[in-house]
């Protein structure tokens, strides 16, 4: 084969091969790590599933946020004023995290209807809402402004 | 006035940048070299007015003038004059207003320094850089005024700055971002100006380089800087969160490394040159794709300062353009490149490919993870996040091999290998003293830290060694090839150590993230006064709890005390840190400073949470082992990509361009 043929060949051969590998990698890795959001309103309807991480997001209901004694863990209420859940935490909360003030928060659904999370995330500033949150709570309030809802 | 004059110099800016973009390239078909060599004036003119805009907009930040509704909205007179300084890009607005005026700085440069390119090739290079100009032009005046009066005049103390924002790590982090950002907007321009003249020589590879390399080192700076700053500021200790605002920046930090790389082949083989061109016209591509993320507010983060759909929507049109036009340009004109010289398997120029794979896979990693949730949402498909999991589990085995790999590469000679038996030998005695260094680095680690033999841990440390131990030998090799004397020092390129300090510098990253990742403790606690917690060896003691009030805040500062137990001796005192809670009066934000105290082997990291019952505060430890050898690490590396661009070869041929009579220049 003339010389420059061969080396496009094994060029060609090299990327090809590699990209392969790794897009089956990746596709991989990814299928393993995708985290569905939902928002209160799917997880009481049972449309969530409890095997795997998912995302819960919305509101946290006034008054909901309750300190167990002597430890880290925390509980309080994820509404999107038509549908609540309720979160368990164990760790540190961040600074914007607040009642009447909306969150994202990573982890488990388990079977009793407790969000177990491992993971809560807070806006960033005063003015900022996630936007997953904001439809959240613009389609519940669709929905329950809705007459026979 | 002087904010009217700013931004009557903003608008004057427009007209001028389109005449630059008109002008030169007229001049170019047309042969006429008067009109070519307008490009520099109007380049020099350009920055001359941004850079009166821009001190018009920093002087209304610093005297407090709170008419201008930025400053309303984003200072306060209660900041120090630091704050105020680096306000002026912690905003939407202000943050663009430094990005052209960087834009118009890095053309100046390009105007000024690149005497030796010819006049056709400059004049299509500035003409392309004012364009991009144009685009980001038109983006502040029609969609960011940042020099819009306020109406109401109700601002007596301002809004205030984010607290996360005042921080010193802020005011030199998006500077420096930005500057790598724009850069390879030169190395775009350079690309473009190639493909409209069919010119693909050395030559080119050898102007694009320098720049290349700057801007590649400025990101590089610019994302290790991000990263600090997480790590103390924002992130409870971590320094990466794989968040698409980091991917954002991440992209073409890979896209850059992979060009270096590969321009680095096409200047001194002439191959992979229709690659070396893509990956220009891509890095600024995704620099783009990166400011269209981040300035949309199609994301949540910090750095979302504003979501105006409007904005979104004129950033991502010109997205289209500038990266439907380049790849355009790329279709019709790349088949005209020839190959250069043929090379074996086991060549540099492989090397340097497998180099670009490795980079290629890792962008595309990181370019799915990010937009696949964005595509999805787009779609209705459903809101999806990817987890960090899935970074981490591509980024790390990816990142072991290349530096597996990177060992060999100083060793294997262009065009083919010349197989020595020196070269085996120095592999072999690299490998077995990178063996037995791991093994005794992990054993005095798991000791020090009362943990088990982490055999990953071993691996990792083991190949960052090796990575080192291979470069220092080949270094030595060609030291003492020819005497080691003080000459034989000077006979190696400045290219070549930037090489072996970049690559020392990548090894010193790695093994950094690997004992951090491995070896890192971190306890969340309630602690009262006099209530200690031990981790690792170390055990953290609250004295006392206090409060603090500043210009602009009032905080709550804990004192603890940090002990380190040394076996059978009993515990010393090595030293206090004092964690604060802040309440920011004027935006009545809460933030966290952590009390750190940092050295090269490890770092001591306290944060506070947040108050449970009066005197009772939840907190966060951490011991963080090597954490700082990430950003030095990091440090080295942009250090190496600088010291390439001082090489003398950059500089002689420029001399002897110079010298050529102006005849001998390609003209069409």
């Amino acid at each position: 084969m003339h010389p420059i043929r061969k080396q496009r060949l094994i060029v060609v051969l090299i990327i090809v091969a590699g990209s392969s590998l790794a897009a089956f990698f990746i596709i991989n890795a990814l299928q393993q790590n995708l985290n569905l959001f939902y928002e209160p309103s799917k997880i009481v309807n049972g449309e969530a599933p409890t095997d795997r991480q998912i995302r819960l997001g919305g509101m946290v209901a006034e008054g909901s946020l309750k300190r167990q004694a002597n430890s880290l863990t925390v509980n309080f209420i994820i509404t999107d004023f038509a549908a609540n859940v309720v979160v368990e935490y164990t760790g540190i909360l961040p600074d914007m995290f607040a009642e009447n003030a909306g969150t994202v928060v990573t982890g488990f659904l388990s079977e009793s209807g407790i969000f177990f999370a491992g993971q809560v995330l807070a806006k960033h500033d005063e003015n900022y809402m996630p936007p997953e949150v904001a439809a959240a709570l613009e389609s519940a309030t669709l929905s329950s402004a809705r007459p026979g809802n | 006035m002087i904010p009217e004059f700013g931004h009557f110099a903003l608008l004057l800016c427009l007209p001028m940048a389109v005449v630059m973009a008109i002008v030169p390239l007229m001049g170019v078909a047309t042969n006429n070299f008067l009109w070519m060599q307008y490009a520099s004036k109007l380049a020099g003119m350009l920055w001359l007015l941004l850079l009166f805009a821009f001190i018009s907009l920093t002087h209304s930040f610093l005297i407090s003038d709170f008419s201008v509704n930025l400053v309303a909205l984003h200072s306060n007179t209660a900041l120090p004059w630091y704050f105020k300084f680096s306000a002026v890009w912690g905003n939407h607005e202000g943050s663009l207003l430094l990005w052209v005026f960087i834009l118009a700085s890095w053309t100046l440069a390009v105007a000024v320094a690149s005497r030796s390119i010819p006049l056709v090739m400059k004049a299509r290079v500035l003409s392309v850089l004012a364009m991009i100009s144009v685009g980001f032009l038109a983006f502040i005046i029609f969609t960011s005024n940042p020099f819009e009066r306020s109406m109401l005049m109700t601002a007596v103390e301002g809004n205030d700055l984010n607290p996360l924002l005042q921080d010193i790590g802020l005011i030199i982090h998006p500077p420096m971002l930005y500057i790598g950002y724009v850069g390879f907007s030169v190395a775009f321009a350079f690309a473009i100006a190639a493909l409209l003249e069919g010119r693909f020589d050395a030559d080119w590879a050898r102007w694009t380089r320098p720049w290349t390399n700057i801007a590649w080192a400025f990101l590089t700076v610019g994302i290790a800087l991000g990263s600090w700053w997480a790590y103390y500021e924002l992130g409870w200790g971590g320094w990466w969160f794989w968040d698409p605002v980091e991917n954002a920046s991440l992209m073409p930090w890979l896209a850059g490394a992979a060009l270096v790389h590969s321009l680095s082949a096409t200047e001194k083989r002439g191959v992979f040159k229709s690659w070396t061109i893509l990956l220009a016209l891509l890095a600024f591509s995704l620099s783009l794709l990166g400011t269209f993320l981040v300035r949309s507010g199609i994301l949540v983060s910090v750095h979302a300062f504003a979501s105006d759909p409007e904005r979104g929507l004129f950033i991502l049109a010109f997205l289209f353009v500038v990266i439907g036009g380049s790849l355009l340009l790329y279709a019709i004109r790349a088949p005209v490149m020839k190959g250069g010289t043929p090379y074996a398997l086991v060549s540099r120029e492989n090397f340097l490919l497998i180099n670009n794979v490795f980079f290629s896979v890792a962008l595309t990693v990181v370019l799915l993870g990010t937009l696949f949730p964005l595509i999805s949402t787009a779609l209705d498909l459903g809101s999806y996040s990817v987890g960090a999991p899935y970074f981490n589990a591509m980024f790390v085995p990816l990142g072991l091999l290349m530096v597996f790999v990177m060992g060999f590469a100083p060793f294997i000679s262009w065009k083919k290998l010349s197989v020595l038996k020196s070269q085996f030998r120095s592999w072999s005695i690299c490998l077995a003293l990178a063996v037995i260094l791991s093994l005794s680095v992990i054993r005095w680690l798991s000791h020090q830290y009362s943990v088990d033999f982490n055999y990953f841990a071993l691996l990792i440390v083991g190949l960052s060694l090796w990575l080192i131990l291979t470069t220092f030998a080949h270094a030595l090799s060609r030291l003492t090839a020819n005497d080691m004397t003080l000459q034989a020092f000077a006979q190696l390129s400045l290219s070549y150590y930037g090489m072996v300090i970049a690559h020392t510098g990548l090894a010193v990253m790695v093994f950094g993230i690997g004992l951090t990742s491995i070896y890192e403790a971190q306890k969340d606690v309630r602690m009262g006064v006099n209530d200690s917690v031990a981790i690792h060896s170390y055990r953290y003691q609250l004295r006392g709890i206090e409060t603090v009030k500043a210009a602009n805040y009032d905080a709550t500062r804990a004192v603890v005390d940090v002990y380190h137990n040394v076996t059978d001796t009993g515990s010393h005192l090595i030293t206090t840190l004092y964690p604060e809670k802040r309440f920011y009066r004027a935006s009545r934000n809460v933030m966290t400073e952590a009390g750190i105290d940092a050295s090269l082997t490890r770092d001591l990291y306290i944060a506070l949470g947040e108050q449970l019952e009066p005197g009772t505060w939840a907190v966060r430890v951490h011991i963080k082992p090597f954490v700082r050898c990430i950003w030095l690490g990091a440090l080295f590396v942009a250090i190496g990509a600088v010291l390439a661009v001082f090489d003398k070869r950059y500089a002689r041929k420029r001399k002897a361009i110079e010298t050529r009579p102006l005849t001998t220049l390609r003209n069409h």
